[in-house]
């Protein structure tokens, strides 16, 4: 299953935030998490998680700081802010209303419909 | 690295291929040096897990730089996020130099900063300097200001320059000595300084000297490397970028000074004789420096603006020519000669010649010909046209007019401007054909160089002797 590409923007930021508020991280250990959590189904281009932390940076959301790494190497580190906290609240209760709605709407219809419209795989209906 | 990969063969090559994909991105302007680090870490680290699942060096590159994404696509997200990366530039550390955006003020940029502002001060105080002995700035109490202007100016851009690149000492000498014995000469001439009269000559050498003395600077622009069309071009690039920037700034001055007055004003003071004293010579002057200062240290991070402007004004031209030609034959209607005509004529041949300068020194050399390029010649061509049309005209009145300075000035700078036209279209269109390659189109231009400012300073030293200085 691939996601379409809108919906994996519109995640990236709270996806981001909640996994910096879990501890501070960095960019290949953000996109490990997000491996984990999402079974492979949540495809990033490994490089575009940086252009999203700079901006979440750029906004405050998240602050950065470079450390010496164990291999040796500067590293740089992302840490969310008390505003990032504050967003990821926000952003947590839309996609909690999103989510909510959703789920209404589905059991309407596989009750309205019957059970040939929900033997339809999910990922075509995304 | 350590020691034990260095033995490895693949391991040079894995740096270098990381070397070689780091390079990559660092091209674009919107990555940073820093970001490019965090991104190699990143890199590094996912060849490393690879690695450890057992694929060899090689593949885990190739499959981490995958994963990473297409440099294209990474740098247009990066551009994205960082679009103003793509304008900034500017810092006033301006190291143009650096390879990418200055990330942190360079001493060296800083301190090419200070020298500028400097000289621009040194500028601004060397216009007063006149004032302590009681001559006026406004040109309509004397003229000494609108004769010496070049001297107040051009000898601190070639200081600049002096200062900034390593100039050889004969060539300082040559230069300084060029303007002392400009300066000694002009103002030994026995000019009527006073106002009343119309000083023809006068007037001629304030409007050539400059022309002429541009070439002294052009020296110290090319550190005294003045052979090779390809410095000489710079100093071209470099002298319509100037010009671009200096209307800029004089622009923002106009706005400043007019806020200046209504501010003041409205607090019933009366700043104009400030402004005229010293706001208005000493910004003349310094603007000038500031100007110069600014285009090289925005030199390789802003696109030149004179070639955008020539590729926009040159198909409009070009129109308007050829529907002036076209309108003429049509209607049977000749060149109505007046006295401003040959002025008239004359402009706009400078300014298709700046147009064609500023395209070339743009083009790409080594390009085939395309639509642009007939584009180019129709407009040399239709300029040629009009020109000849109107000299055709005026020759036959020019006895009825007389010859002053001024005329056979204009008719000179007409002729001096044809022939460098006429050998351009005639290069041009060969170039079109394949005949020659186009770099003899520059140099054609680049040996030119030495045709116009050997007409200016023929007008600017020798009109006045020949014609009594009146």
């Amino acid at each position: 299953m691939s996601i379409n590409k809108d919906l994996v923007a519109a995640s990236s930021t709270p996806l981001v935030l909640a996994i910096l508020a879990e501890g501070d991280s960095y960019g290949y250990a953000i996109l490990q998490r997000v491996r984990e959590l999402s079974g492979g189904a949540l495809e990033w281009t490994d490089g575009m998680l940086y252009p999203v932390l700079h901006r979440l940076e750029r906004s405050g959301l998240v602050e950065s700081r470079w450390e010496k790494a164990d291999t040796g190497r500067r590293r740089k580190y992302y840490r969310v802010t008390e505003a990032g906290r504050e967003q990821l609240a926000d952003e947590r209760r839309q996609w909690r209303a999103v989510d909510d709605t959703l789920r209404k709407v589905w059991s309407a219809l596989s009750e309205a419909v019957g059970s040939d419209v929900v033997s339809v795989p999910f990922s075509q209906w995304s | 690295m350590d020691p034990k990969q260095q033995d490895d063969p693949t391991a040079g090559s894995l740096e270098e291929q990381i070397e070689a994909w780091r390079s990559h991105l660092r091209r674009s302007r919107a990555i940073r040096g820093s970001d490019a680090e965090e991104l190699e870490d990143h890199l590094r680290e996912q060849i490393a897990t690879l690695g450890e699942r057992g694929l060899s060096e090689d593949e885990a590159f190739l499959v981490a730089v995958k994963r990473i994404g297409a440099i294209d696509a990474l740098t247009r997200e990066f551009a994205r996020e960082h679009s103003d990366r793509l304008w900034k530039q500017l810092v006033l550390a301006g190291d143009g130099v650096g390879a990418g955006g200055a990330e942190a003020p360079s001493a060296y940029g800083s301190r090419r900063m200070w020298v500028a502002l400097t000289l621009a001060v040194a500028a601004g105080v060397a216009m007063k300097i006149p004032g302590l002995f009681g001559i006026p700035f406004d040109p309509d109490a004397s003229l000494f200001y609108p004769v010496n202007i070049a001297f107040f100016t051009l000898p601190f851009i070639a200081a600049y320059f002096a200062w900034e690149r390593p100039l050889p000492a004969s060539s300082r000498a040559w230069v300084a000595g060029a303007f002392v014995l400009a300066a000694v000469v002009v103002n030994a001439f026995p000019f009527s300084l006073a106002p009343v009269a119309e000083p023809h000559t006068l007037i001629l050498t304030v409007l050539h000297l400059p022309i002429t003395l541009w070439l002294a600077v052009g020296v110290a622009y090319v550190g005294g490397r003045w052979r090779g069309s390809e410095r000489r071009m710079d100093f071209i690039r470099f002298t319509g970028e100037l010009f671009i920037y200096y209307v800029l700034i004089a622009l923002g001055g106009g706005v400043l000074i007019g806020l200046t007055f209504v501010l003041f004003e409205a607090i019933a003071i009366d700043v104009e004789p400030l402004v005229q004293n010293w706001v208005l010579p000493c910004g003349v002057a310094g603007a000038t420096v500031v100007a110069t200062w600014l285009v090289e240290a925005k030199q390789s991070v802003i696109e030149n603006m004179a070639p955008v402007l020539a590729r926009i004004f040159i198909p409009l031209f070009a129109l308007v020519l050829l529907a002036f030609v076209v309108t003429m034959a049509a209607t049977g209607r000749g060149i109505d000669v007046e006295r401003q005509i040959l002025i008239a004529i004359d402009l706009l041949l400078v300014v298709v010649f700046g147009l064609l300068l500023y395209s070339i020194s743009a083009r790409d050399p080594l390009a085939p010909p395309g639509l642009f390029d007939w584009l180019q010649l129709t407009l040399v061509g239709t300029a040629l046209l009009v020109d000849v049309l109107a000299l055709w005209a005026i020759g036959s009145r020019i006895s009825d007019f007389g010859f002053t300075p001024n005329r056979l000035s204009a008719l000179g700078m007409n002729v001096v401007l044809l022939v460098n036209l006429a050998g351009s279209a005639f290069l041009y269109a060969r170039f079109l054909r394949g005949g020659v390659a186009f770099s003899r189109l520059w140099s054609w231009q680049m040996t030119y160089v030495y045709v116009i400012a050997g007409w200016a300073a023929f007008v600017a030293f020798l009109f006045p002797v020949l014609f009594g200085f009146r």
